[in-house]
């Protein structure tokens, strides 16, 4: 994660990481998930899922913090994230 | 199409959606619209149901007509899919037949406000033991976007094409006059907040309601020149927390500002309490 500042404690603060999964036949395109994820990491991918729809695609895998705000604004089931265990932030 | 190098859901590798064990996966994809908000609401629902700790076995999901009705047919639990406007009736003699169980009404605005309204008022005058939830889309999604009981004033629909004329229903402030003990209304984008309220409510004993604003993007949407996202960035500038507001101040204008929060959390006897007080006289 890039700080502005980097905090102080940083090194003693755990970020969490999540791991981004999409069922990509689920989804329908609404694009809640892209534009309410707070890192700004989701994506509307290039390719078609069996309905015609572009599934989201994960630009940044390692920058999701395990929110789960896209998991509870989608409204198909269709994406959720998964604890990667909390690591240190990476690049300090 | 999952992309080649994706494992699928559910395989060893990758863990399921936490809400697989809830749902009913043979039926989804489900019916409602892309950005329709029912999915989100009862999404939530789900997992308020599971967070909670209540007895999942002991649970069971009621539903009227419409599109928010459908949500009983998805549920992996005892549901029940009714007829218009009689989910409350219906949940009613569930709870009384059988007290142990917890019973969620999930329904949509015209069904439980419009063909459904005497049911409501009298379930919460009575404080029966149910937990309410109302998709409110402000319009009759399923039959096409004609003008409902909670359509905005002005607002256009199939059968107001030069804007409705009448004032909607404010729905706290029914459910806070008709004696509910748990008033509380949220959006879809306030999913957090949506949650906790809908844990609550249904840990809690008596009446208790809970209004989730939700964007029909295909009929109310289209009508009145709102995408999806656009609905849901109006939610999110529109909107104030207001916890406790008067139930008066509580209209539904996005042209002005809608109060969110919890209105009512209050206790009194419920209506199996008092029928066993008055009616079941000791031996
Ligand atoms: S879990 Fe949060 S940070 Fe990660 S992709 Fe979803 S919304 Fe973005
Ligand atoms: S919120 Fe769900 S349905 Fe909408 S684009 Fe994201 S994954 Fe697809
Ligand atoms: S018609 Fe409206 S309420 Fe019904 S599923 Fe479509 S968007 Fe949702």
């Amino acid at each position: 994660m890039e700080f502005w500042r980097v905090p102080l404690d940083a090194q003693a603060i755990e970020i969490s990481r999540g791991e981004v999964h999409v069922i990509e036949d689920r989804c329908k395109g609404c694009g809640y998930c892209i534009e309410f994820c707070p890192r700004g990491i989701l994506a509307f991918s290039a390719r078609f899922n069996k309905k015609g729809y572009h599934p989201p695609e994960v630009l940044q895998p390692k920058s999701c913090v395990n929110c789960h705000y896209c998991e509870i604004i989608c409204p198909e089931f269709a994406i959720y994230s998964v604890d990667l265990s909390s690591l240190q932030p990476p690049g300090l | 199409m999952q992309a080649a190098t994706t494992p699928r859901a559910g395989s060893a590798l990758v863990p399921e959606h936490p809400l697989e064990d809830l749902i009913r996966s043979d039926r989804i994809p489900h019916i409602w619209c892309p950005g329709c908000g029912i999915g989100t609401a009862f999404a939530a629902t789900l997992t308020a149901m599971k967070s909670s700790g209540i007895d999942l076995h002991k649970t069971c999901m009621v539903s009227g007509i419409g599109c928010s009705g459908r949500a009983a047919g998805y549920v992996k639990l005892d549901s029940f899919h009714t007829t218009h406007g009689r989910a409350i009736p219906f949940a009613t003699g569930l709870k009384l037949g059988n007290p142990e169980l917890n019973v969620v009404v999930f329904s949509g605005d015209g069904d439980l406000f419009a063909i459904g309204g005497n049911h409501f008022i009298h379930a919460a005058r009575r404080n029966m033991d149910l937990t309410v939830i109302c998709l409110n889309n402000l319009n009759y999604g399923m039959t096409g976007g004609q003008v409902a009981a909670t359509t905005p004033h002005l607002a256009r629909t199939t059968t107001t094409p030069s804007g409705n004329p009448d004032a909607p229903f404010n729905l706290p402030l029914l459910a806070w006059a008709s004696g509910a003990t748990y008033v509380a209304r949220w959006t879809v984008l306030h999913t957090r907040e949506l949650t906790e309220s809908i844990q609550k409510a249904i840990t809690k004993s008596g009446f208790s309601f809970i209004e989730v604003l939700g964007p029909c993007p295909i009929n109310y949407g289209r009508r009145n020149r709102e995408k999806a996202l656009q609905t849901l960035k109006l939610y999110r500038e529109r909107t104030i927390i207001r916890n406790h507001a008067d139930p008066s101040d509580l209209d539904v204008d996005f042209t002005k500002q809608v109060i969110l929060g919890e209105f009512v959390d209050k206790e009194r006897p419920t209506c199996i309490e008092n029928y066993d007080k008055t009616c079941r006289l000791p031996e």
